[in-house]
């Protein structure tokens, strides 16, 4: 009762105890808890390690960078009917085959990501693509994510493909890929929230240990998409959270940052924000954000373009490598390299060569990016437009 | 072991000419912070002369782990009032401050427990960022101790393992890389093992480590030198610098205790009449790691 408190002796408490009866149920206390268990798990040895390191040295040397070619059939369909040219296998085979047997493209394009379709078709002359891009010293790669859908309970997205990756990476290994990539969104607007991004990341570092063991070198890409109003501070907190999470996942699949690549987002302000950055200021805000997260041993850093116009996804690259950086920074490019050059050919074959030019030029104006040496010459009013589409779905 | 000869230990080290050449900071134990020379100058105000930035070990020690006591595994304690302490070293002159975690390979080699490693590092974060709160630079001290016959590729497992968990725990406690220094082990052979690892093998191994783990922000590594000979800790680093074919993009030096102060204190013996001898016997280590930090030797 209240009023005796602490300050009862000892013998009378004891006296007190002893007078209770217990009649629950004995409850014996369970050996091991999942805590006890060990933190290191054993690696079998990679399989291709040797050349998994190969390809990405040779992907990263200076001056070199990615043409993001992987578009899927949907979407490079409507790129093709935005240029007036009907979406049906033999045109995009047209186009892929302009991109690939653009001349000496291989002095500054290191690799080419395709889609599925395009590993496995030819030129017009029977060589494959695979051999053609062989050819020109350019590595095939592939995409191998299964797109995103709704993420329930969220407005978000999560991506498919894990299951019987490891099959279909194989098969590509053997048609002649020899890295890939995954593509997962994260958006700002829509949250981003804990499941989205703990997906991003757990995807990607799954994808990245089935891949490496199939030969393949993995782009790691968790996409920050560039659509809302926020800030570039804002960004920059998602950008450090997102990646965080991502390196965490890796790091317990045992993925080799030796044989991997990664592809982010540039810290910037959302497309619709109305405070607007300088490339310095972006340049400054991505390369701080990744000094804090990607260990030095990573074999390279090759920005996606995700919307901006081609001439500021140069700038900003070049931006970025005023200074020696402690990994390759450099660029894997889908609409900053190929905006313009679809517009030219437009699916006019006398049009090709000097779309083929253009193709070049870019390529080469990115690799001097690459270097820090990039300037600006008279740039068309294509390159300068923003590539950006709102609510884009890839 | 009495405090005037605790004193007489430290104003030896603290007044060794030259000293200030080679070490940048000194990590202090409380009863040193608040000591002077036999002359009245406090200690902090002589090191703060000789553009010494004094330091402060800020832990309680390891306790064991409750329920974990099979595994011989212990967290660190000093949490508690850890925030008022490091406003009075502030106050007092201290600049950076210093906790040590310590951690086994375990059983087979199969590295710390989960529970093990989460309280070591989480406590390593916490105390990181209240330090940063009250002006302190954190020197975060993970230590994986080389006791046990494992072969190197034991501790290169584990290094690894527990240096990404340290920065999984400093990202989420929000802690500025570019203003804490990491305390790291070197990925050696075990001191029981039967095939130890050479010397060149030892500065391979820990700098490929520390590249897949220690983001490039983090503007040094200071290594610890554990139960190294004070030759072995000075060759070691010296590898590390001069073989590296890669350019690292943090310092690579040393924060080292026994490495630096075995041979002064068996040459002091505690006798004032060998003071001059063990001061040079201590330039002469410093020296040497200095321009082992360097790849110079």
């Amino acid at each position: 009762s209240r009023d005796r408190g602490l300050s009862e002796s000892p013998r009378t408490m004891a006296a007190l105890t002893q007078s209770l009866t217990f009649t629950g149920q004995r409850v014996v206390s369970r050996a091991a808890p999942t805590q006890k268990r060990a933190s290191v798990t054993t690696k079998a040895a990679l399989k291709h390690a040797d050349e998994l390191l190969e390809t990405a040295t040779k992907m990263t040397m200076p001056g070199k960078g990615i043409l993001a070619m992987d578009e899927s059939n949907a979407t490079c369909g409507s790129r093709l009917e935005g240029v007036g040219v009907e979406n049906i296998e033999e045109n995009r085979r047209r186009y892929r085959e302009l991109l690939i047997t653009a001349p000496n493209l291989g002095e500054h394009i290191g690799g080419a990501i395709l889609f599925e379709e395009t590993l496995y078709q030819s030129c017009a002359d029977g060589t494959s693509f695979v051999d053609a891009l062989n050819a020109q010293g350019i590595y095939p790669g592939i995409k191998v994510d299964k797109g995103l859908r709704p993420l329930s309970n969220t407005s978000e997205s999560w991506c498919q493909g894990l299951d019987d990756l490891a099959d279909r990476a194989a098969a590509y290994y053997e048609q002649g890929a020899r890295f890939c990539k995954w593509r997962s969104v994260v958006s700002i607007p829509d949250g981003p929230t804990r499941t989205a991004v703990t997906d991003c990341a757990y995807g990607l570092a799954r994808y990245a240990a089935i891949c490496q063991n199939a030969g393949l070198v993995p782009i790691v890409e968790p996409e920050i998409l560039l659509d809302g109003t926020h800030g570039i501070d804002e960004t920059m907190e998602v950008a450090s959270w997102v990646w965080a999470e991502t390196f965490k996942y890796l790091a317990d699949n045992n993925v080799s940052y030796e044989r991997m690549l990664l592809k982010p987002s540039m810290v910037g302000p959302g497309a619709d924000c109305p405070v607007r950055n300088t490339p310095e200021e972006v340049a400054d805000y991505t390369l701080r954000m990744l000094n804090s997260r990607v260990p030095p041993s990573t074999a390279g850093i090759m920005f996606l373009s995700g919307g901006l116009s081609e001439l500021d996804s140069t700038l900003y690259l070049n931006a970025m490598n005023q200074s020696p950086n402690p990994w390759h920074v450099s660029f894997s490019y889908a609409r900053a390299l190929q905006n313009t050059v679809l517009k030219t050919w437009a699916g006019d074959d006398a049009k090709l060569v000097e779309a083929q030019g253009i193709l070049v030029r870019r390529a080469k104006e990115n690799g001097m990016a690459q270097l820090g040496k990039f300037v600006a010459g008279d740039v068309s009013d294509s390159e300068s437009e923003s590539t950006y589409q709102k609510n884009y779905v890839y | 072991n009495s405090e005037s000869s605790r004193q007489a230990l430290r104003e030896l080290l603290f007044t060794t000419p030259g000293f200030e050449k080679r070490c940048a900071g000194v990590i202090l134990y409380e009863e040193t912070l608040f000591q002077t020379c036999v002359d009245g100058t406090p200690f902090v105000e002589l090191l703060v002369s000789k553009n010494i930035l004094p330091g402060i070990k800020v832990d309680k020690g390891v306790v064991a782990i409750p329920g974990c006591e099979d595994r011989g595994e212990t967290t660190t304690a000093g949490l508690d009032g850890l925030e008022e302490r490091c406003a009075t070293y502030y106050q007092k002159g201290a600049r950076f401050a210093k906790w040590r975690g310590v951690l086994t390979v375990g059983k087979n080699g199969k590295g710390p427990s989960e529970r093990c490693l989460a309280l070591n590092c989480d406590a390593l974060a916490n105390y990181a960022a209240i330090c940063q709160k009250n002006g302190l630079v954190p020197i975060v001290e993970p230590e994986i101790l080389t006791d046990g016959d494992h072969d190197i590729a034991v501790s290169q497992a584990v290094t690894t393992v527990v240096l990404q968990r340290v920065f999984e725990s400093l990202n989420k406690a929000g802690v500025l890389l570019e203003g804490m220094v990491l305390k790291p082990n070197m990925v050696t052979s075990g001191v029981d093992c039967l095939k130890k690892a050479d010397a060149a093998t030892v500065a391979k191994l820990t700098v490929e480590t520390l590249r897949r783990t220690v983001p490039p922000s983090v503007p040094g590594i200071l290594f610890l030198s554990g139960g190294q000979t004070e030759d072995e800790a000075t060759s070691h680093l010296n590898l590390m610098n001069k073989n590296s074919p890669l350019t690292n993009p943090w310092t690579l030096s040393f924060s080292y205790g026994r490495a630096l102060q075995a041979t002064v204190l068996k040459t002091w013996g505690g006798k004032s009449e060998n003071v001059q001898a063990a001061q040079a016997a201590l330039f002469e280590r410093a020296d040497a790691n200095g321009k082992a930090s360097l790849g110079e030797l």
